[in-house]
């Protein structure tokens, strides 16, 4: 269906058109009269999403499983994992789509002035599925698995700046070694779900506050739920009486299963099909602006590019327009050298935009000294959809500088573990985090794990604290705008691009709602979606 | 001992004896495999304390002879041991896997066997004539198309367009078998089509080779029909290559079709073995290497045995 068509027939159901008048319209623009009538099935049913409809069942189809994945929250690491988290469990809150926080298991929170204490008062009778009610306990118990550096916690990062944690009644208390502003935005990390004792026990055991049971659990295959009857929130979430989601790694595969009508809902949809996918009927391709980003990271203490008129001349030899156009087909936005976008609460957009320029990269290139050796780039395809192609393009603008840009094809195997933050000089992606502190910290505070650049600057740890402790959102801005320029000026960081994250959906699937959090509406498809027909 | 029972007793010895040597083979390889699995499962931030830890706890600093007998004597006694990324039982894992792998190779031998031998004979039968060039054609075509590709152009077609079959070839136990069959439809389309040009033309060529026999001819001269001289006398004595040839594309349809496993997302062993190299999770890899092993050599031992016992100088000793 074409964009007119189907804005049209949103008209209909929204009552601003009526049928006669669309079904006129439709012929008008070469369409039979039953061809029409029949998408305005699919169009009103698209909208009469304000409603949501109980019961049936509903499918998705994800890539990103492996048949290695467990239930365990702490282990989580891929999509389809994660879909199946949200299905079972809860955490403490949520981030929104729109950037606040959301309240689940905690009902409200209060800061002590200083941002150094967090009182979370948890909700009373929220039973799990194996019928106990969670308690404050078990919040600290969770918490401290993942706090515990035997643990293998994907979210261990998070709880290192956690001084103390206690439970004073009906309050989950935390203590802060330095203040951060944004604790509860950490307190929404999907690897902090709130289990019974912790999950301390059974960790896989997928028990949880969440609105679906567990039926079906093969890792690398299918994982299918039931919906609880006791769920504390069923006004809002759980419509479906069974969702289902079938692991579909291969592109093809999944919009394949999308098309033919198998599930309702995919993610990670091939940019290269994104847009013929659209024209088809009874489906449409859903792009969200996120903040996830591919990048080209350098060692900042390595030669050559520790000389930062080298980093200069890459930078300004990198053709970004044309990595959106030709390696997302669209579905994103230019960077600017720094990991921010206006996706983050308190952006500054007044941070001049790089562009492409051969005279300003030559210039840079013939400043910095550089001895005309290799500049060797490592890539895989595994380090973001299009990497290789990516680095070709990269190549080529920067030959046109005279900087010669040697590419080094990796295997995807161990290429997290052998190249990714081992090596100079290679491609990567990040999935960007809910705040700006997050990010900061998870990738460019100098005593990061996971600091790809090797960016230590005391001055901007110093900021990032600074801004951490900041509960004036006017001098947190103007501290994360600066360390923006700084790193945009000096990081060893070339973003050329932020990618949307692209869905595809049955147009029998109802209460779709764009969320820049994540992809399939910040994981949560299966438990906020609801199927129109069925 | 009769000769044939002899013969055929030699080659299961030498049918295990090759088990057992490629059980070394695929210990030393997946031990060269780059990085540990300790440093897999810890990811980028392992510490070396944490790493130590770990292999302590999975054995990794045992000296490697140690590491091969028990993990052969486990396999001996049936333990396969448990996943290391998730704690899961591995033949559980496997026996599932592994059924739904033959179930897939079963049905595509079933159809794709008698109608390659089929199609051969009739190749035979109108030989250079229009039918036996057909069939080489289309048949060749079929084998020449990189499978996924097939696998894609049949989904389009019979999936999408006419929704005859599901795309995805998933099904569990509450499905009757036609239900089954039906879900798994198109790749076992595909699979045929993968496999019926290699059996056609050797069974053709196995045929065609004996029709040039004197014994052939004489047959013909006492003015058999054509189709009993090939049923009767050729066939006979081309069952050897051919059954050779068709044990060649059974292990192929149980071990290698993992890149129809991911088109259909279908849960066999290939996407099982794939995942767990990808983590490095060398039991499970193991254990896979040994049955897939096992099948291929299983396979040409029944090949094997069958050319022997339909070997008439050695059913008739002198």
């Amino acid at each position: 269906m074409n964009d007119q068509l189907k804005h049209m027939s949103t008209e209909v159901a929204k009552g601003l058109m009526t049928r006669r008048e669309f079904v006129g319209r439709a012929a008008a623009l070469g369409v039979t009269a039953a061809a029409a009538n029949a998408m305005l099935t699919t169009g009103a049913r698209a909208d009469g999403h304000a409603t949501p409809v109980r019961g049936g069942m509903l499918k998705i189809g994800s890539g990103g499983g492996e048949s290695t994945n467990t239930q365990d929250p702490a282990l989580t690491a891929s999509s389809v994992p994660l879909n199946n988290l949200r299905a079972w469990g809860e955490t403490l809150v949520e981030v929104s789509p729109e950037g606040e926080i959301d309240f689940r298991m905690a009902e409200s929170v209060e800061a002590s002035a200083d941002a150094k204490q967090w009182v979370f008062k948890i909700r009373k009778g929220i039973p799990f599925s194996n019928g106990k009610d969670m308690t404050p306990d078990d919040v600290l118990k969770t918490m401290q698995r993942h706090s515990d550096e035997k643990s293998q916690s994907g979210a261990l990062g998070i709880m290192k700046g956690i001084a103390e944690m206690k439970v004073d009644g009906d309050n989950f208390i935390v203590d802060l070694e330095t203040a951060n502003a944004d604790l509860p935005y950490l307190m929404a990390d999907y690897h902090l779900m709130i289990q019974p004792g912790g999950g301390m026990e059974d960790p896989g055991a997928a028990i949880g506050t969440g609105a679906y049971t567990l039926e079906i659990d093969e890792p690398g295959v299918r994982h299918a739920f039931k919906r609880r009857d006791d769920y504390w929130d069923s006004e809002n979430r759980g419509y479906a009486d069974e969702v289902e989601q079938l692991v579909l790694n291969d592109a093809t595969a999944r919009t394949a299963a999308l098309q033919s009508g198998q599930v309702h809902a995919i993610n990670r949809v091939d940019p290269k099909v994104a847009a013929l996918l659209d024209r088809a009927p009874n489906l449409s391709v859903k792009s969200v602006a996120g903040r996830g980003h591919y990048v080209f990271i350098a060692h900042k203490d390595t030669a050559p590019f520790d000389n930062n008129d080298v980093m200069l001349a890459l930078k300004y030899a990198i053709n970004r327009e044309e990595m959106v156009d030709k390696i997302l087909r669209g579905y994103g936005s230019i960077g600017n050298d720094f990991p921010i976008n206006a996706s983050y609460p308190l952006f500054d957009d007044s941070i001049p935009q790089r562009e492409h320029s051969i005279e300003k990269a030559k210039e840079h290139y013939a400043k910095s000294g550089h001895d005309g050796s290799p500049i060797v780039l490592r890539v895989a395809d595994g380090a973001f959809p299009g990497a290789v192609d990516a680095a070709a393009l990269f190549q080529q603008s920067a030959e046109a500088a005279g900087i010669p840009l040697e590419i080094k094809r990796e295997p995807n195997d161990g290429y997290w573990s052998e190249v990714w933050n081992v090596q100079p000089f290679c491609a990567s992606y990040w999935g960007g985090r809910p705040v700006q502190d997050q990010m900061y910290a998870t990738a460019y505070l100098s005593s990061a794990d996971w600091n790809d650049t090797r960016w230590k600057r005391p001055e901007f740890d110093a900021m990032l604290n600074e801004a951490k402790a900041e509960l004036d959102d006017a001098k947190r801005k103007e501290l994360y705008s600066q360390m923006g320029r700084m790193l945009r000026e000096e990081g060893g960081v070339i973003l050329p691009m932020f990618n949307d994250f692209v869905d595809g959906v049955a147009a029998n699937l109802g209460g779709w709602i764009e969320d820049p959090n994540s992809e399939m509406m910040n994981n949560k498809v299966m438990i906020k979606g609801w199927v129109t027909d069925a | 001992m009769h000769p044939v029972l002899k013969l055929i007793a030699q080659r299961v010895a030498l049918g295990i004896l090759l088990l057992l040597a490629v059980s070394v083979l695929i210990f030393a390889g997946t031990m060269m495999l780059p990085g540990d699995v300790a440093q897999q499962i810890l990811g980028q931030s392992a510490t070396p304390q944490a790493l130590e830890n770990l292999r302590a706890e999975l054995g990794l600093n045992e000296p490697p002879v140690t590491r091969y007998f028990n993990w052969l004597g486990g396999i001996l006694t049936g333990d396969l041991g448990t996943a290391l990324t998730n704690g899961r039982d591995i033949a559980e894992s496997i026996s599932s896997r592994l059924g739904n792998t033959l179930f897939l190779a079963f049905w595509a031998a079933l159809i794709s066997v008698p109608l390659a031998i089929f199609l051969g004979l009739l190749a035979v039968r109108y030989k250079d004539r229009w039918p036996d060039k057909l069939i080489s054609a289309v048949t060749l075509t079929t084998i020449s198309i990189p499978e996924f590709m097939i696998g894609y152009i049949l989904i389009y077609f019979l999936a999408i367009q006419l929704g005859w079959f599901p795309s995805v070839a998933l099904f569990n136990e509450s499905m009757n078998l036609w239900q089954k069959l039906n879900a798994i439809a198109i790749p076992v389309i595909v699979l045929t089509f993968v496999v019926l040009a290699h059996m056609m033309r050797m069974t053709r060529a196995a045929i065609l080779n004996v029709m040039q026999s004197a014994y052939i001819e004489t047959a013909e001269l006492k003015g058999l029909r054509m189709l009993t001289v090939i049923r009767k006398h050729a066939f006979p004595n081309a069952i050897a290559p051919i059954v050779n040839v068709v044990m060649i594309n059974l292990a192929y349809l149980v071990v290698g079709v993992v890149v129809v496993e991911v088109v259909f997302a279908y849960p066999g062993m290939g996407q099982y073995l794939v995942d767990h190299v990808a983590k490095r999770d060398v039991p499970v890899v193991q254990a896979c290497g040994l049955i897939f092993a096992a099948v291929y050599i299983g396979l040409n031992l029944i090949a094997d045995i069958v050319s022997i016992v339909s070997n008439p100088r050695l059913r008739h000793p002198k």
